[in-house]
């Protein structure tokens, strides 16, 4: 498989960590918020549930062989066709506008 | 050495004027440049060349290329010593030395030739029905027999000699196959500048241009080949890989190929591979494999002088060999034809031509008649005679005449399979055509067109059109354009035939896999014993499950198993293929991966000195690490490590700590980045401070822990531990840049920049004041306890101090940059001579953490909470970190779960071992009461008994009771003492003195 590196172009997979489902979101619980039932059901998805979808899928990598960047890379699981890959810290801040708003 | 027999006085592709000698079994002959392994044997009137691998039956060779499943031989000796070579694919050289495989004890005699006679109790599943009972045998002794029965070559048993090499290749379009499709795909293709690679299995490029005889344009085929070839080197943009086999096809349009660079030499000449994996990337590829030619299946086709017609145009063609005196043609197809004309030229009697269509072509007819041979249409060859060789053929007529022709070579083709193997890689599966009678490729890889007899286009002139379109189709689809390549006419052809899966009535051994010895009766008693699905009759029969992946017999096994069910052939389904196309060295696939090249070893910079003071070195992750400095006269490693110890906590000690991962973190935000790392605060560690710190998982179980110093507002130095240095740092870019992308923090990995040894013990200040600069100030006032600072060192060398304490002592960790590691060594020890300063390893290093009651690898294990390690109260209340919340789950909180303790063996004499579990006293010894288990211990030189932390159930409140250290695998069972894991200076007075 090759993954198109934001930055560093087309590049084989070895060279390439993975990590998992980029759609779930570290959920924001404040320092002091009391941890009851609803709130540790969204940390128990969090950490430990995932779907495992046929078809598109967005994912974590990290180029780790080479600039270090974390992707999020939008991948066919059945034919590992790459549709798009995208710098993480750029998805998270986009994100994290989305959810201000 | 006597010429080769039956080498042909002209034509061919061998250099006659390059003579070579080779042994077979010890025997010596002569072939030339230019020759298999094969030929020359066939050249040598060589043709019992094997045993087959159940029966023990003679074979000979069917085929001239990698199809092959009979003609494996044992190659080279010694260490190279290499099982199951295909004869037909070894390049000679001088010098080569082959031995026939699976036969005791000679070829020609073989012993086991009486597992024939027991054939019917061999049939296919014969293991799981006679060998099942008593089951003890299996093991001692019907396994240890069938092994030595069956089989078929044997490794060296000792190490390679050779390098291997792995290489990456990239470019445009990728040709598999230099036959006419393929040569003529790649001069499509290359002529628009494309860059392109060709790979050829075989040593010379040409395919069947060179294996017929045939007429493009206005030369003979051959001819032909070498202008074409010629044209491509001149081409820069076109790079030709001969000797080099496709294997795989892998995502992405990437390829595997292995060029076997020195296997056509008796040795690899120095730095050079004998192999080379190949990892082609390619915009376009196009498949121009060929096709493997399908034997028939009658009663004892196995015999030696069976050949494919086209293995046997091939020797005649291209090496110059008759492969017999006397020839029957069996034969389906209109291509019989040329096999007559090309086995009359090369001087052989063509007796008969059995053709089972009663329709014969008049081609095919007009072929037999120019030669005299007797036409037999509507006729099959029902059963082979002879012993080691075909002496004669018992032929059957349309109208059920029987005959009997004397030969010595009977020429067979069922017609042809395309090579597709690589198009179903990926999972597709192919196409059954009718028409063609033959699987095609089902849906191709991305990037992937298949042209020639790969495609289906199995005549000559097909084949070189569908090339040319394909090679300029292919470049054009990455940007190039050219014009069409002209295809040069060729001699009139006819590929008709009828397919004809097996010959009915016959006696004897009708072979459909020769490889594995599976008979069209053992399909017939896989279909009777219900077999059907293709899966079940592969693996009940074991046919195509052989080192040729069934090359020759997959189409006919399931034909034969359609024509059982009365199906049709894509109803019987198909079987798809995996990489590697043909067996593949795991050398090769190891490449310059192996011994310690495969796992690089790192050495601290303080490596060198201790080597001069002979320490004994310990494989710490990837580092070696001095594990102690015996001295002379101290026989055992306890008394050396206990006389560091003691060293230290007397005098002073020094040992490098390098290892440990260091990051150097800054940006506006470093503090507030570090908060949401770990469970403690950071934002109020004052510059030129120090502090301990762990960091969870977000599961909320411990990850890792370590010190860290802040330098200025915006800068922190980092510690890792040594294990976890790669993946916390991992673990800190995760947390940059997906979970808080606006905080501006940068870092990165500084682990190999800088030297640090840690120098501890009363005396430390003393060495270090002669080892810091004076105008450092270093005294107890001015840097107490977690300071940490830069100071400068051996007249003015920047370096880093910090006053930290692993070992319980006064101490100091000093850091220089790396290269100058190996000098502040040396210093440190000159100023410590006067304070009897000792070196100490990891034992030492050990022992005085687990005297202190510091965790280390043994409780940072991964199921461990901040809470398990006696640390909970670190977890800051007043921020979110990563691990915090999932830290409170009820079981983590659950006040049974087992928490750090100290133990004490209550005889002190008494030794501990890590891995005990804690039992209580008097209970019995079931795992329901377990509380716990010993994770470190020490011998305590301090202390003078054995020590051990462990993790038990309330253990903080237990502190004085007796519990059992219980470990059933060593026979150990030890009365132990809970106390509070810090064994040694529970005040810490010393570390701030």
């Amino acid at each position: 498989m090759r993954i198109p590196c934001c930055y560093c172009g087309e590049r084989g997979n070895e060279e390439f960590a993975y990590l998992g489902d980029a759609s779930v979101r570290r959920p924001l619980t404040g320092a002091h918020e009391a941890c009851g039932e609803a709130v540790m059901r969204q940390w128990m998805d969090y950490v430990y549930l995932r779907d495992n979808p046929r078809g598109a899928h967005r994912e974590l990598w990290q180029h780790v062989a080479g600039c270090r960047a974390w992707l999020v890379v939008t991948r066919n699981v059945t034919t590992h066709a790459i549709m798009h890959v995208e710098p993480a810290r750029d998805v998270a801040r986009s994100l994290a506008q989305g959810s201000a708003q | 050495v006597s010429t080769p027999r039956h080498r042909l006085r002209t034509g061919g592709l061998i250099d006659r004027s390059r003579p070579i000698t080779f042994t077979f079994d010890g025997e010596t002959y002569q072939g030339a440049v230019g020759d298999t392994l094969a030929s020359a044997l066939l050249a040598n009137g060589v043709g019992l060349v094997g045993r087959s691998f159940k029966y023990h039956r003679p074979r000979g060779i069917l085929t001239a290329g990698p199809e092959e499943p009979n003609a494996l031989v044992e190659l080279r000796s010694g260490a190279r010593r290499e099982p199951n070579t295909r004869a037909t694919t070894v390049e000679l050289y001088a010098g080569l030395e082959a031995t026939s495989q699976n036969r005791w004890p000679s070829l020609s005699c073989d012993a086991l030739a009486v597992n024939s006679i027991l054939a019917p109790f061999l049939s296919a599943g014969f293991y799981y029905k006679t060998f099942m009972w008593p089951a003890s045998f299996w093991e001692k002794v019907y396994e240890p027999m069938v092994r030595r029965a069956a089989g078929l070559g044997r490794a060296s048993g000792e190490e390679d000699p050779d390098t291997y090499e792995k290489a990456f290749l990239h470019c445009d379009v990728l040709i598999v196959g230099g036959g006419p499709a393929g040569l003529m795909a790649t001069l499509a293709a290359g002529r628009t500048g494309a860059r392109v690679v060709l790979c050829d299995e075989d040593f010379r490029l040409g395919g069947r241009l060179i294996s017929d005889s045939r007429v493009v344009g206005d030369r003979a085929s051959a001819d032909f080949a070498v202008k074409l070839l010629q044209e491509l080197t001149a081409l820069a943009n076109v790079r030709v890989l001969a000797r080099t086999t496709v294997v795989g096809v892998y995502d992405g349009g990437t390829y595997s190929a292995l060029e076997r660079v020195a296997d056509h030499l008796a040795a690899p000449p120095p730095f050079v591979p004998r192999q080379r994996l190949w990892r082609i990337i390619a915009k376009r590829a196009i498949l121009a494999a060929g096709a493997i030619e399908r034997p028939l299946v009658f009663g004892d086709n196995d015999r030696p002088g069976v050949m494919l017609a086209g293995a046997v145009r091939t020797y005649i063609n291209r090496f110059a060999v008759a492969p017999g005196g006397h020839a029957v043609v069996f034969s389906t197809n209109d291509e019989s034809a040329g096999t007559v004309r090309d086995l009359a030229r090369a001087g052989v009697e063509v007796q008969a031509v059995v053709d089972p269509r009663e329709d014969t072509s008049s081609d095919v007819a007009s072929a037999a008649n120019a030669v005299s041979a007797r036409l037999v249409s509507g006729g099959v060859v029902t059963r082979t005679h002879g012993a080691r060789r075909v002496r004669a053929v018992d032929v059957r007529t349309a109208a059920g005449a029987e005959m009997r022709f004397d030969c010595d070579l009977v020429c067979v083709s069922g017609g042809w399979s395309p090579t597709i193997h690589l198009a179903s890689h990926l999972g597709s599966r192919p196409a059954w055509d009718d028409k063609l009678a033959a699987f095609l490729p089902g849906p191709l890889p991305p990037g992937m067109t298949a042209a020639g007899a790969a495609a289906g286009k199995f005549t000559l002139a097909d084949a070189l059109s569908s090339g040319a379109s394909a090679g300029l189709a292919a470049a054009s689809d990455c940007g190039f354009s050219g014009q069409p390549v002209d295809v040069p006419a060729t001699d009139p052809e006819s590929m008709a035939g009828r397919p004809l899966w097996r010959v009915k009535g016959v006696r004897g051994k009708a072979f459909v896999d020769f490889q594995n010895d599976v008979t069209d009766k053992d399909v017939a008693l896989a279909e009777r014993e219900g077999f059907r699905a293709v899966e079940h009759l592969k693996r009940y029969t074991t046919l195509g499950m052989a080192t040729d992946q069934g090359k020759t017999s997959n189409v006919n096994g399931l034909a034969l198993m359609a024509e059982l069910t009365a199906k049709s052939i894509p109803e019987t389904g198909v079987t798809g293929f995996r990489p590697p196309f043909t067996p593949v060295a795991i050398g090769a696939f190891a490449g310059h991966h192996r011994g310690k090249a495969f796992k690089p070893t790192r050495l601290p910079p303080s490596h060198r000195w201790a080597q001069e003071q002979g320490a004994v070195f310990v494989e710490a992750g990837q580092w070696l690490r001095a594990q102690w400095y015996p001295l002379p006269g101290e026989s055992d490693w306890l008394e050396s490590v206990s006389r560091e110890v003691r060293a230290v906590r007397e005098r002073v000690g020094v040992c490098d700590v390098s290892t440990l991962g260091k990051i150097d973190l800054q940006g506006s935000d470093a503090a507030e980045f570090l908060d949401h790392l770990y469970i403690n605060s950071w934002s109020n560690l004052a510059v030129g401070r120090a502090r301990y710190g762990v960091m969870l998982r977000e599961d909320g179980f411990a990850m890792d822990d370590g010190t860290i110093a802040r330098l200025a507002p915006d800068r922190y130095i980092v510690t890792t531990t040594t294990a976890n240095a790669a993946k916390v740092l991992q673990h800190m870019e995760f947390a940059h840049q997906w979970l808080w992308p606006d905080l501006d923090v940068q870092f990165c990995s500084v682990s190999e920049q800088w030297a640090q040894f840690s120098v501890a013990g009363p005396q430390a200040r003393e060495v270090l004041r002669a080892v810091v600069d004076p105008a450092c100030d270093i005294s107890n006032a001015a840097f107490p306890y977690l300071t940490a600072g830069e100071v400068s060192v051996l007249g003015g060398l920047p370096a880093r101090l910090f006053r930290l304490s692993f070992s319980g002592e006064l101490a100091y960790e000093i850091a220089v940059p790396a290269g100058y590691g190996d000098a502040l060594i040396r210093r440190i020890i000159e100023a410590g001579r006067p304070f009897g300063i000792a070196s100490y390893g990891t034992e030492a290093l050990g022992v005085m953490r687990i005297e202190k009651g510091h965790v280390g690898g043994g409780e940072l294990n991964g199921q461990t909470t901040a809470r398990d390690l006696g640390l909970g109260r670190m977890m800051s209340t007043s921020k979110d970190f990563i691990g915090r919340v999932m830290a409170q789950r009820p079981a983590l909180v659950d006040p049974e779960r087992p928490v750090l303790v100290g133990v004490k063996p209550v005889d002190r004499k008494a030794r501990l071992r890590a891995g005990a579990h804690f039992l209580p006293t008097g209970a019995e010894s079931v795992g329901s009461n377990d509380q716990g288990y010993v994770t470190s211990v020490a011998f305590s030189p301090s202390l003078g008994h054995w020590i051990g932390l462990g993790l038990l159930s309330r253990g903080p409140g237990r502190h004085g009771e007796i519990v059992r250290a219980y470990d059933p695998v060593r026979s150990g069972d030890t009365p132990v003492e809970v106390c509070d894991p810090v064994f040694y200076d529970p005040e810490g007075e010393r570390l701030r003195g």
